[in-house]
């Protein structure tokens, strides 16, 4: 644990943590030897320049992609070790991710992508609709509950995405800008929805974005600049702006 | 903006009289009102009284004799105090945190010729940044809280786009800092 996560989290243990993660692409290093914890129940956000290794460092959190070097430990468990069978148990059960791209099956209605984690997870076609039609009201869209990816709009498509992302109960959620297409008003009630889903259920939240008003729903913010996490001039410095306020 | 702040910090290159100060003043600070030679005059004398200010001598360069005024040590204790401080993240505050920045850039500079260290303005747009989320998180929890009335949820986003509005600002001028640095030399 770094000590300004001592600061913030005193007596608390890390749910996931990434220890000096490196990760390059070609000759382009996407990171650089990023650390980061995320506790249980918190949320988190990232945010950092285009390019600064955002979604890199959220994949290799979320056991996506393989770090060339460094550690994800999630629960006392290597993730940066575990087979891909394993793997593919943790994202089916415990992690839910929502990418920056989406990634609804296109074939699939709105509903269905929604049930399909739960298919997956040994519930029946029944049940599953039923609590996939439920998601899909928190978010507010319903009402597109039999489209397929192609006929909804952009921010109906992340709606979807983050419902199917919580549908299973996960213990932790990776989100890539989920309120990238939607505007300021669907944005905050996407935010609202999220935050009191996690809360309720006690889910860790990793959410990249670069919007400060999304970052506000967090817990903290940390910084990625060039592939390194910068813990957060939060750590240390709003103890200094309360000082100077007093 | 605190003006008695910024003509100190112009101090901290060196002794300069009146009239160069307001020049200097008007051309950092476009985007603010020009200074009148009465404020910049009023605002010396305040300094000197104070003791963050002294006059150094007098200077007629041909023309009219002309006072020139210095910084004191206490002048610099005081401008690297306020320049450090965090500013209350209230909206419209750029202007301010933008003369710290400047302030502390020319600062910087005169303590670099001294082989001393100087502030250092991205650790204090970073420490700035910091505190307007802070100031964010509390307004957002404020409106996201259960049965908050439509009052309080639009009162809190009219302080939050603007306090948006500065940390989008803060963002980008965060990533020009060399080139901000660059320009204050040269001019
Ligand atoms: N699959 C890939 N193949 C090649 N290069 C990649 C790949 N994924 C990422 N990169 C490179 O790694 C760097 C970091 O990319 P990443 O997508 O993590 O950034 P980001 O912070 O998410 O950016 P944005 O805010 O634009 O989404 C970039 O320079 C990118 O070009
Ligand atoms: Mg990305």
């Amino acid at each position: 644990m770094s000590p300004s996560d001592e600061q913030l989290f005193p007596g608390e243990t890390a749910l996931i943590t990434a220890r000096g993660l490196k990760k390059a692409y070609g000759r382009t290093d996407a990171l650089r030897g990023a650390s980061l914890d995320l506790h249980a129940g918190e949320i988190l956000a990232v945010t950092g320049t285009s390019g600064s290794g955002k979604s890199t460092l959220l994949h290799c959190l979320a056991g996506i992609v393989r770090p060339d070097d460094g550690s994800v430990t999630y629960g006392g468990e290597r993730i940066d070790r575990a087979s891909e069978e394993r793997l593919g148990e943790l994202r089916r059960t415990d992690f839910g991710v929502v990418f920056q791209f989406g990634q609804l099956i296109p074939e699939l209605t709105a509903l269905d992508n929604v049930a399909l984690p739960l298919l997956l997870a040994g519930v029946r076609r029944g049940p599953a609709q039923q609590r996939a039609g439920e998601w899909l009201e928190r978010f507010g869209v319903r009402g597109q509950a039999d489209l397929r990816p192609g006929e909804m709009s952009g921010g109906q498509s992340q709606r979807v995405a983050l419902a199917r992302a919580l549908v299973t109960g996960p213990k932790a959620v990776f989100a890539d800008e989920p309120t990238g297409a939607l505007d300021t008003l669907a944005g905050e009630q996407v935010m609202t929805a999220l935050v009191h889903t996690a809360r309720e259920a006690g889910t860790a939240v990793l959410l990249i974005t670069h919007d400060a008003r999304t970052a506000a729903y967090a817990d903290r913010e940390v910084w990625l600049r060039d592939g390194v996490v910068d813990p957060g001039a939060d750590a240390v410095t709003v103890q200094e702006a309360a000082r100077h306020e007093g | 903006m605190s003006t008695r702040h910024v003509l100190l910090g112009l101090l901290a290159a060196g002794p300069c009289h009146g009239y160069d100060l307001k020049r200097q003043y008007d051309a950092r600070f476009p985007q603010a009102r020009p200074l009148a030679y009465g404020q910049v005059y009023t605002t010396l004398q305040r300094l000197v009284r104070d003791g963050l200010a002294a006059v150094e001598g007098t200077d007629s360069d041909g023309g009219p004799e002309r006072t020139l005024y210095g910084s004191t040590d206490e002048g610099a204790r005081e401008l690297a105090r306020w320049a450090g401080e965090i500013t209350a993240p209230a909206p419209f505050v750029t202007n301010e945190i933008f003369a710290k920045v400047v302030v502390s850039i020319l600062v910087a500079a005169a303590a670099a010729r001294t082989g001393q260290g100087g502030p250092d303005a991205a650790a204090h747009l970073r420490a700035q940044r910091a505190a307007h989320m802070e100031r964010m998180r509390e307004l957002t929890a404020l409106k996201a809280a259960p049965g908050a009335d439509l009052s309080t949820v639009l009162s809190a986003d009219y302080a939050l786009v603007h306090l948006d509005a500065d940390v989008r600002w803060m963002t980008t001028t965060t990533a020009r800092i060399d080139t901000l640095t660059a320009e204050v030399h040269a001019a």
